[in-house]
């Protein structure tokens, strides 16, 4: 049985620091998080990739695939949903995600840890 | 038998594929194998050995594969049989055998007149010959050639090419009489009548005439007619090498060869003979595929086996001087009641006849001259209906020749011997690809000319060859590039807007990123282009496995200044980075975190230096060698060339990585013919090779063009390059590209050379304006704050470094942590090294 715990809602940076459709990686309460902005919402996953253990997802390409927004992970290309975190290619991998949402023009990040 | 000692007497292209067939069936080598070579070097691919005179090497016509266990003795042939004791004996010692195989082949039959004997009288056979003749022919003016057979022709093409006018002198009243009739002869004339070399049909030699230095000086011929010749060439046929056989008292066939039933053994059980020697039922044959498969039958009765001799397939398909020659099946008509259907156009200069029975029905042979397109699908329906209506199977493009409809007995591959039917079984167990179905069945791995078959069956099978790039566009590459390019489209939301479906993803997206800069839409980080790029390209460096990125300043030709060098030293330690010295002749720095990226551009801009791009699928770098400039063998200044090259093509994106090197001599000191694009020196221009790889599939490249001038070297590159941006699929380097070319290298040269299509104009003005577009990508950033801005660890806190980026130390030098590894995964290990153990 998986226990999930929120935090707060912690402000990252404003909303025009994120361009369409790529990432940036944003550090909140030490964890490091990748955040995308794309034509379906803003979206916050871990930064690690789970496949190699570097600090890259920020940094892979975003997409879709079969209607469900992507971003793929810059290292080995792993498709990875933002919605859900799930690894598309690999059954059983997956990584965490986190709550994403603008205010007055600032986009804030809430953490969720799953364990 | 079993095994025991095993005698192979011949290292030629027969004898080393039996030793090869052998080895696949003896793994374990319960045959102890001697080969007996008569030449220094080992088996080498005869029917190739013209290229030679085309600049191809020694070493790419090897066809040695070396075994453990066989012993090979080049330079000792056999001088005799001792049947009696089964030993072989050589100038060296005795050799004795359980089982032993004759692959002499043959020599090259010389007619009985005055004169051959003679300073500058050759025959075409070996690779000695064909350097015997290179030197002879230096300051030489006028050859000729007795023979205008298959091997006269061609070398009559390599005398034209070493730069002597030629004479063909053919006894028979027309050229190639063994494999081509007299219309088809005739056809086949006119080809070398345009390339200035003269025939003389229905006339025989009859003496060799020296001149004053006492070395050849003329031809005589039956029609009283003289030819002035500095060099002759005779290649009046093959006669099979049988002496050793016969003074071992083995029966020989009725016109020579060593007799042999058709398990190829001869009336001594311990004795088989192969290849040209060997008499089959009587008969020699003088083709290479009838040779292996006699290689195959001994290397199965070796094993206990009980192959056959399977028949001759004499079907012939050549270009001999540019022109595709084909004959297959009862080329002549001798067949009892047969019929012809030919086909001739002048104007194309094509011959085409097709022999049939005398019922219409079935195939029995054909000639094809001048466009030889037909001849796979032809070729596999000889004994069985016709694919297609007559004049539709001789249509100049073979247009109607489609293998869909031939029987499943025909024999798609004859190198390999693979059948329709075992393509189609192939299909069935799931091969979707050419790639597969060589891979399974191994058709198409050796000559190749069966590989359209192979589409067309895949087609007919309904096995559909998606060239779709991905779920968001149902084109290739290369339709996606026409359509950016012919509609002007300059982003991606308006292209998948009108051209695809979805928010597209990591496959289509670096594609058209590097269309998009292929066709000059300004710095690849503007707008949302950004967006596009792969995180190499995002950050103009390389992601490493730790998240960090290297960078590589161009270094073009690997020339570079002290100055520059300690700029590079200073840069690496201040930033610490790890260094280490490319394959490609330039510096490597590992270990920069994102947000040290521009700082060090700044210094190494600041320094003259610019981005190298090893990053992009881009030019990377032209390696070179020291080049006549220092070294004492060098013919061309081959540093020079390498920096205008690399400075020419810098920046331009390509649908993969580009990689060029140019030697100073022929000693290729730079390896440029394991490049995309290499060039090597000659003593009067430059030789260019196409279509090299290293890598996971290494590929020599290609000779392209020879003697270029620098000019017209260049416009080739500029060509060659454009055109593979424009037509190659995604991730396809000039290699595969290359080798997947309908038509192949001929096309290519007919696209980039003779304009076929039309484009050069096109090519040339792309490449001028990416020539004159080219800016720095690094300062571009650093000139530009917005783009600076993406440089930061983290949005929220740019002054943190990456935590996860930490570095321990490795002989001298900062390597990554892997504490974070994957779970499971291996730590790093010191490297121990083991001392030899000597053992008493």
């Amino acid at each position: 049985m998986n226990q999930t715990s929120t935090l707060d809602w912690t402000a990252v940076c404003a909303l025009h620091r994120l361009e369409p459709d790529r990432g940036v990686a944003a550090l909140v309460d030490g964890v490091q998080v990748a955040l995308f902005r794309t034509a379906d919402g803003l979206f916050a996953i871990d930064n690690r990739d789970p496949v190699s253990g570097a600090y890259v997802l920020s940094r892979g390409i975003v997409g879709s695939r079969s209607g469900a927004p992507t971003v793929a992970s810059p290292l080995h290309k792993q498709v990875y949903d933002l919605r859900s975190g799930h690894c598309l290619d690999l059954p059983g991998v997956a990584v965490a995600r986190h709550e994403a949402r603008c205010r007055n023009g600032l986009v804030e990040v809430r953490l969720r840890q799953e364990g | 038998m079993s095994g025991g000692d095993l005698v192979v007497i011949g290292n030629g292209m027969v004898g080393q594929r039996f030793v090869d067939a052998l080895h696949a069936r003896d793994p374990q080598g319960s045959w102890r194998v001697t080969v007996l070579a008569e030449e220094d070097r080992p088996a080498y691919d005869r029917v190739r050995l013209s290229a030679y005179f085309d600049g191809v090497s020694e070493s790419e016509l090897n066809l040695h594969t070396p075994h453990d266990g066989v012993r090979l003795r080049l330079g000792e042939p056999a001088t005799a049989v001792d049947r009696d004791r089964q030993v072989v004996t050589t100038a060296v010692g005795e050799y004795r055998y359980d089982a032993l195989v004759l692959a002499t082949g043959s020599y090259a039959f010389v007619p009985p007149v005055a004169g051959t004997e003679l300073p500058g009288v050759f025959v075409y056979r070996t690779l000695d010959d064909l350097a015997a003749i290179r030197a002879y022919a230096r300051g030489r003016r006028v050859g000729a050639v007795i023979g205008g057979g298959l091997l006269g022709l061609e070398a009559a093409n390599a005398l034209r090419l070493l730069g002597l006018s030629t004479d063909v002198v053919e006894f028979a009243p027309r050229l190639m009489p063994v494999q081509v009739d007299q219309a088809g002869g005739a056809m086949l004339r006119r080809y070398v009548d345009e390339l200035g070399v003269r025939t003389h049909l229905g006339v025989a030699t009859t003496a060799i005439r020296p001149g004053p230095d006492g070395g050849v000086a003329a031809l005589e011929l039956s029609d009283g007619t003289a030819l002035d010749a500095d060099l002759v060439v005779v290649a009046a046929g093959i006669r099979p090498r049988d002496q050793l056989a016969r003074d071992a008292g083995l029966p020989l066939g009725p016109r020579g060869g060593v007799l042999v039933d058709a398990t190829c053994r001869t009336a001594d059980e311990r004795i088989w003979a192969v290849g040209e020697c060997a008499a089959v039922d009587g008969t020699c044959h003088g083709l290479v595929a009838p040779g292996y498969a006699t290689a195959e039958v001994v290397a199965d009765r070796l094993v206990g086996g009980a192959a056959t001799f399977p028949g001759a397939d004499t079907a012939t398909k050549l270009k001999l001087l540019g022109v595709d020659v084909a004959s297959f099946g009862d080329a002549h008509g001798a067949t009892e009641g047969c019929l012809d259907v030919t086909f001739t156009d002048p104007a194309t200069r094509v011959y085409a006849k097709l022999v049939l029975s005398d019922d219409a029905h079935t195939l029995l042979g054909g000639v094809l001259v001048g466009d030889a397109s037909a001849y796979p699908t032809l070729r596999a329906s000889v004994g069985g209906p016709l694919p297609a209506a007559p004049l539709a199977l001789l249509a100049p493009d073979g247009g109607g020749a489609d293998a869909g409809a031939l029987p499943a007995t025909a024999q798609v591959c004859s190198c390999n011997a693979v059948t329709r039917g075992d393509v189609d079984a192939a299909i069935a167990d799931g091969c979707a690809d050419v790639p597969a179905l060589k891979a399974c069945t191994r058709a198409g791995t050796s000559c190749g000319s069966c590989v359209p078959m192979l589409k067309q069956l895949l087609d007919a099978a309904g096995v559909a060859q998606s060239s779709a790039l991905c779920e968001h566009f149902d084109v290739s590459r290369r339709e996606l590039f026409e359509i950016v390019r012919v509609r002007g489209i300059r982003t991606f939301s308006r292209l998948i807007a009108e051209h695809g479906r979805g928010r597209g993803c990591d496959i289509c997206k670096p594609v058209v990123a590097s269309i998009l800069a292929s066709l000059g839409s300004g710095h690849v980080l503007d707008g949302e282009q950004a967006s596009l790029q792969d995180t190499n390209d995002h950050f103009l460096a390389n992601l490493q496995r730790d998240g960090s990125y290297s960078v590589v300043p161009r270094i073009p030709g690997g020339e570079i200044t002290p100055e520059k060098l300690i700029v590079i030293g200073e840069v690496a330690r201040d930033f610490q980075l790890y260094t280490k010295i490319t394959g490609g002749q330039r510096i490597d720095l590992f270990g920069a975190r994102v947000e040290q990226l521009p700082q060090i551009w700044r210094r190494l801009v600041d320094a003259g230096f610019e981005s190298g791009h090893a990053y992009g699928k881009a030019l990377r770098t032209v390696k070179s060698c020291v080049g006549e400039t220092w070294c004492r063998y060098g013919v061309q200044d081959s540093v020079g060339l390498a920096v205008a090259l690399e400075l020419r093509y810098r920046g331009l994106r390509a649908p993969h990585k580009l990689k060029s090197a140019v030697s100073g001599c022929a000693r290729e000191c730079a390896e440029a013919r394991s490049k995309d694009f290499g060039i090597i020196a000659t003593e009067t221009g430059w030789n260019l090779y196409v279509g090299g790889n290293g890598g996971f599939r290494p590929r020599h490249a290609d000779l392209f063009a020879t003697d270029l001038s620098t000019e017209t070297l260049i416009r080739l590159i500029d060509r060659f390059l454009m055109y593979y941006i424009r037509t190659a699929d995604r991730l396809q380097r000039t290699a595969g590209w290359v080798e997947a070319m309908d038509g192949g290298l001929d096309h290519l040269r007919s696209v980039i050379v003779d304009d076929s299509l039309g484009l050069c104009a096109d090519l040339d003005a792309a490449m001028a304006r990416h020539v004159s577009s080219y800016s720095d990508e690094w300062r571009d950033v650093l000139d530009d704050p917005d783009r600076l801005r993406r440089y930061t660890s983290f949005v929220n806190a740019p002054d943190v470094p990456d935590p996860s980026i930490t570095f321990t130390r490795e002989r001298g030098q900062p390597v990554p942590v892997r504490a974070d590894g994957p779970p499971g995964g291996h730590r790093r290990q010191p490297v121990t090294l083991g001392l030899p153990e000597v053992r008493r």
